[in-house]
């Protein structure tokens, strides 16, 4: 088990130094229009120039990426050009509140999920299997900007119920989480409600839940002590996995609604072509990305003991 | 008889026939699914659309009307207002009016949508495609030759799919700039390791057959074996596969273009309508709902056509 863990600990750092390292060289491609970025379009070639000197970006790039690694491992993540602060100055504080918006969309998403999941899963082909399905199928093919949109246009501009911006300008606001928590939730609980109910069909169709069945269990005592305990244990991996997911869906979220998250953070950077920022984000979603990935190959072996470790 | 008949004359000819009979057969076994027939129907709906543009588009996709800037669905201009086209200064009579209203130049929101299907149903199949044949490439090397050649290919594949996908794609463009060739690029690039592990799964499962051994056996390069016995077994699973496939590249491009990432303007393809009137989105929101409920619609048709052929290929 210590091997084990080992091992992925370390694949998990060897992935996320070659990632850095491609990533590191990628951006460089892109030095030139970072000056143009900083200095404006109408200054000279001189000026650009000089201006990459004063801030070191004509060293060769194994040094630049030293140094850049050993600011990262003391926490230091480099300056933000578009920003005009340290990128670890603002990298938590979005981090903390992306964070928040994560925890309602799972609070939601999952229990909805996995109740369709299972009411659906539990009767393969019944009307409300067959309902189920077909909203989730619904649900998952309008993209979250679409839904952002319409979303708006309905809960915004025709009723009027809820504010059409999450900037939270007024301090913290409930009622400006919920149609970002809507939009993600609706985009994501079909996948999950899919994964369950393929899940839950297999289990209910294995001997063991017959066997109990034809011993005269009551129906209900099949479902929760018998079934569901084997059938959630494939929805598990899915549901971390949905982290990774998540991290994509902010930025079209945090974008539409201003919502002064990650994701938006990740595309300001983008867009700015600001390097050092867009390296810290994007090394954040490496090392979610990452940790998810090897959380989830744990927690499936350890759930599962029909694997072993090996 | 017929089963002789075929036998006597293996020309090109009665292949070609053969392929016709099978596509006809495989039309007539979506009529079995619903499902698949509503998914199906909207493709084509949108197809049509987009083939039939310039008839049925009433307007010129970026031709500007400016009374008509943010004009409500079916509201026709004040008359005696002054505007300039290609064709020189007009003058409105009270009866210019868009179907669907006007967006914040003034353009036919009805007309940029039906030539948006048109940007939208060349690029997403395009993307997938160049995505398809990079992924099927890798998936056959990797299956069928195993060894070194399977570990490099699955370690760089498992590291790019751990990556959160719109992360990559924003990176991408970032380094690259907009630009459609760029698009389909970073499509491929983002969802060639996926195909590549489905064909894989497919691979390792045919690469054992007999027919396989039997054209080993006959001194088959290891080409032929893998795109002329081996491919075509795996076709059914990756046909599903490209349906929904179709479905993310089409929600990708739609991602892309409301970020301002997507094909440059003044591109019509629909997420770079929501982009362009994202700011009026709360006030008049016409011009971006339309859009909205087209993409939405066109993603469901090629989920609904997958899940389909999916029950389809279940029951035989």
């Amino acid at each position: 088990m210590i091997f084990f863990l080992a091992k992925r600990i370390v694949l998990m750092l060897l992935t996320m130094l070659i990632v850095s390292i491609v990533l590191f060289a990628v951006l460089e491609v892109n030095v030139e229009n970072l000056a143009t970025r900083v200095l404006g379009q109408f200054a000279t070639p001189e000026q650009r120039a000089n201006w990459l000197e004063e801030n070191g970006y004509l060293r060769p790039i194994y040094i630049r990426y030293i140094e850049w690694i050993t600011g990262v491992l003391q926490g230091d993540f480099g300056h933000s050009t578009r920003f005009n602060v340290p990128v670890s100055e603002m990298l938590w504080g979005r981090l903390g509140n992306t964070g928040l918006l994560g925890l309602c969309v799972f609070a939601v998403m999952i229990p909805l999920a996995l109740t369709l999941g299972i009411l659906s899963g539990m009767k393969e082909g019944s009307s409300l299997d067959r309902s189920i399905t077909f909203v989730s199928v619904m649900t998952t093919s309008v993209p979250e900007f679409a839904s952002a949109v319409l979303m708006s246009a309905v809960f915004v501009f025709a009723l009027g119920w809820l504010p059409g911006t999450s900037g939270m300008t007024q301090g913290f606001n409930w009622a400006e989480m919920v149609l970002p928590v809507a939009v993600l939730v609706l985009y994501g609980f079909g996948y999950i409600a899919r994964m369950m109910r393929a899940s839950m069909a297999e289990v209910m169709h294995s001997a063991y839940i017959r066997t109990a069945v034809l011993k005269g269990l009551p129906y209900q005592r099949v479902i929760v002590r018998h079934a569901l305990r084997n059938a959630m244990i494939a929805p598990f991996t899915v549901i971390i996995l949905q982290i990774n997911w998540l991290l994509s869906g902010v930025i079209v979220v945090e974008y539409f609604f201003a919502y002064q998250g990650f994701g938006a953070l990740l595309l300001d950077a983008a867009l700015n072509v600001d390097i050092d920022l867009i390296m810290a984000c994007a090394m954040v979603a490496t090392v979610v990305a990452v940790a998810t990935q090897t959380i989830a190959d744990i927690g499936y072996t350890y759930l599962n003991p029909r694997i072993r470790f090996s | 008889m017929a089963q002789i008949e075929e036998d006597l004359s293996p020309g090109i000819a009665s292949r070609l026939a053969d392929q016709a009979r099978g596509l006809v057969k495989g039309v007539f076994l979506l009529r079995e699914s619903w499902v698949g027939m509503l998914g199906a129907g909207i493709l084509v709906f949108w197809v049509i659309v987009a083939i039939l543009a310039p008839v049925l588009a009433p307007y010129p996709p970026d031709q500007q009307i400016s009374p008509l800037i943010n004009a409500p669905p079916m509201t026709a201009a004040e008359p005696g207002r002054t505007f300039f086209t290609d064709e020189g200064m007009l003058t409105t009579d009270g009866t210019e009016f868009y179907i669907l209203g006007g967006d914040s130049l003034g353009r036919d929101v009805l007309s940029r949508l039906i030539y948006g299907a048109r940007s939208v149903l060349i690029y997403a199949p395009l993307a997938t495609g160049f995505a398809y044949a990079i992924g099927i490439l890798m998936g056959l090397l990797a299956g069928y030759k195993r060894g070194w050649i399977d570990d490099v290919l699955s370690r760089i594949s498992d590291m790019i799919l751990a990556f959160p996908v719109l992360v990559l794609y924003v990176v991408i463009i970032t380094v690259m700039d907009r630009s459609a060739m760029n698009i389909v690029l970073a499509v491929t690039f983002a969802s060639a390791p996926g195909i590549m592990r489905i064909v894989r799964g497919l691979v390792l499962d045919l690469r054992n057959r007999d027919y396989v051994a039997a054209a080993q056996t006959r001194g088959e390069s290891s080409w032929y074996i893998m795109f002329r016995e081996i491919l075509p077994n795996a076709r059914g699973p990756l046909i599903v596969d490209a349906c929904l496939r179709l479905g993310y590249t089409t929600i990708t491009i739609g991602v892309l273009g409301f970020l301002g990432l997507g094909l440059p303007p003044p591109d019509p393809n629909w997420g770079n309508l929501i982009a362009e009137n994202r700011n009026i989105a709360l006030t008049a929101p016409h011009s971006t709902v339309f859009p909205c409920l087209a993409i939405s619609s066109l993603v469901l048709g090629l989920n609904l056509l997958a899940d389909g052929l999916r029950e389809i290929s279940l029951k035989d």
